[in-house]
């Protein structure tokens, strides 16, 4: 039996992930993110112009991976945004990523549990719905199962990336030669 | 130029060492005969980005501990250098310092950068006898993550599972 190699994302893209953009393009980015890591807020910039000039041949998965050591209220903006999905859809659930990450390093407090209600609602969630399940950690187990499945497909850090399954060890923080990665995976 | 000896392979007893892991204590391999151990050497403390090698296995422990291993971390920082890193990300697992002689444990694996004067980026998975099942040399500049420590762990526990189930025949 040999190994899987290093690097390789498992379990692949399928209906319980967030997907952004067509879900039959050929190009598949899946992103492995913390809401509370600054490295990922900066990532979220470079990825809307990566997105535009590729269209319809990308699709943009993003997995949880908090670090919650480091960042110690990361598991629940997780959750927070896994309730908006559950809640009130895709469509939602993506309002909620990029309010998470757009806010999150505003302040300290940016993502204690009353602001993630405030955005969950401002996504068009209920904000009872949001913080009951924040209280009761409905979506603790689907985090950590990301988590996990980042672990075994051999997640480094945060943000990494995975084109088309393929742990990228590129340089992301430069459009262009992200853009160019993604088109040489398309062949 | 000297010669780099080459990365410890499995099936290698793994070298014994003694070193600080506060600066009154220390630990040995020794110590550990029993468990699975991971030992993990690294470049320096104070890697400049947020999620990385050490900060990863920190969040890993409980899978660690779930296959009964123990994870060192091992570079040629001082004890107190470590202490304060330890300190401020939080980690809960020790770091040793292989800082006298310099990188001694680290050439000794086959994992030192003689020009940089730091160890390696490397992985080795120390079975309950004390022998290495598995090594890993990363390039320097990309964290290995978890993956792979993961498999080698489980591939220990199905030849534990399977000595206890045949033991008396074999």
């Amino acid at each position: 039996m040999t190994a899987p190699q290093q690097g390789t994302l498992r379990p692949p893209v399928s209906d319980s992930d967030h997907v952004f953009g067509n879900a039959t393009a050929p190009i598949t980015l899946v992103e492995y993110g913390d809401f509370q890591c600054p490295h990922c807020a900066r990532a979220h910039l470079v990825l809307p112009i990566v997105q535009k000039q590729l269209g319809e041949r990308l699709r943009f998965v993003f997995r949880n991976f908090p670090l919650t050591e480091a960042h110690p209220d990361a598991l629940h903006a997780a959750e927070a945004a896994e309730s908006v999905a559950t809640h009130a859809g895709v469509s939602a659930y993506w309002k909620m990523h990029d309010t998470l990450f757009e806010h999150a390093q505003e302040a300290e407090d940016a993502l204690d549990d009353a602001h993630l209600v405030r955005y969950a609602e401002r996504a068009g969630a209920a904000p009872d719905d949001v913080a009951r399940d924040l209280e009761g950690d409905v979506h603790e187990a689907r985090v950590k199962a990301d988590f996990m499945s980042g672990v075994r497909s051999g997640v480094n850090g945060t943000p990494t990336f995975f084109i088309d399954g393929r742990r990228f060890e590129g340089d992301w923080t430069d459009p262009a030669s992200f853009v160019a990665a993604l088109e040489a995976a398309e062949g | 130029m000297t010669e780099q000896s080459a990365i410890l392979q499995p099936g290698t007893p793994a070298p014994d060492f003694t070193l600080p892991v506060t600066p009154d204590q220390s630990v040995s391999l020794s110590d550990f005969r029993g468990h699975p151990l991971i030992i993990a050497f690294y470049p320096n403390d104070w890697s400049p980005v947020c999620g990385d090698q050490m900060a990863l296995y920190n969040e890993i422990l409980p899978e660690f501990h779930r296959h009964r291993a123990q994870i060192l971390g091992v570079s040629v920082d001082s004890a107190w250098c470590h202490g304060a890193f330890a300190a401020q990300r939080k980690l809960h697992f020790p770091l040793l310092a292989d800082f006298e002689p310099k990188g001694a444990v680290a050439m000794r694996y086959g994992v030192y950068r003689a020009h940089e004067g730091t160890a390696d980026r490397a992985l080795f998975v120390v079975d309950n006898e004390g022998i290495i099942r598995w090594s890993y040399l990363s390039p320097i500049g990309i964290n290995p993550g978890a993956d792979g420590i993961l498999e080698a762990l489980e591939g220990l526990d199905a030849v534990t599972v399977h000595q206890s189930s045949s033991g008396a025949t074999s």
